[in-house]
């Protein structure tokens, strides 16, 4: 590992920490190439940062807990079902070419991102005022 | 209220299932997929939507490093030299968001989808 592979690290922790606090994200998106980037396996990487998004995801949920932004129960009954959901990804991620999925994925992400962006910005039109 | 209740479990774990199913698909988190959906599905207000969103992966990403955990792919050392700066920059950025519009989060969290899938795309 060279010299400057460590302040990297904690900047981009530092960085995936305001992504998670600011959008509600793990902030594995900048954790798991981090970690890469630290020499780790891909396997590794995922699973270390999944460990990096608890003390995060709880110190962003403690804030929102503050703020009044949280229903606690919602986040339970999605939690707990993303398991068994995650179970089944599992399945289907081995059965079917993963390059066709992850550009079909990426497709529908950009769909979605235009729809709440135009959404967003057609209400700002009509009720100027607002925002 | 009554009868709402059951359709929003309903809407609630239908939620999960899908974002379970994308994380483990993709290897992206449940979060830009739990964001959008709590906006469309069930109605939250972006800030609402992002913080639930975090209590759901808090749970699911808990679950995952026991499981992980027991089969030795955890690096400790790793996970805290990436996750205490990032728990420093997370009440920077729930500050940060508590400031922002309704509107100008769902601008940004649009951004930041569309860069994710673009670079699914090309990747």
């Amino acid at each position: 590992m060279s010299g400057w592979a460590i302040p990297a690290a904690i900047c981009l922790g530092l960085a995936a920490g305001v992504l998670s606090g600011v959008f509600g994200v793990g902030g594995g998106i900048l954790f798991v190439p981090t970690l890469l980037l630290l020499g780790l396996g891909q396997v590794e990487a995922g699973a270390t940062s999944l460990l990096a998004i608890v003390p995060t995801a709880a110190t962003g949920v403690l804030r929102q807990r503050a703020y009044g932004n949280l229903r606690a129960r919602a986040a339970l009954v999605i939690g707990v079902i993303s398991i068994v959901g995650a179970e089944i990804g599992v399945q289907i991620a081995t059965r079917v070419d993963e390059d066709v999925l992850r550009r079909a994925f990426g497709v529908l992400l950009v769909l979605v991102a235009a729809r709440l962006g135009l959404g967003v910005l057609r209400q700002t039109r009509r009720y100027p005022d607002v925002s | 209220m009554r009868r709402e209740a059951a359709p929003m479990v309903a809407r609630l774990a239908l939620i999960g299932l899908v974002a379970g199913v994308f994380s483990a698909v993709f290897g992206v988190g449940g979060g830009i997929v739990l964001v959008p959906l709590l906006i469309s599905l069930v109605g939250m207000e972006t800030h609402q939507a992002a913080a639930t969103s975090l209590g759901a992966i808090l749970v699911t990403a808990t679950a995952g490093v026991v499981l992980y955990a027991a089969r030795g792919e955890v690096r400790w050392g790793y996970a805290l030299l990436v996750g205490l700066p990032a728990v420093a920059g997370a009440v920077v950025g729930a500050h940060v968001q508590q400031r922002l519009s309704g509107h100008t989060l769902t601008l940004a969290f649009s951004a930041l989808l569309a860069v994710i899938g673009i670079r699914l795309i090309a990747l």
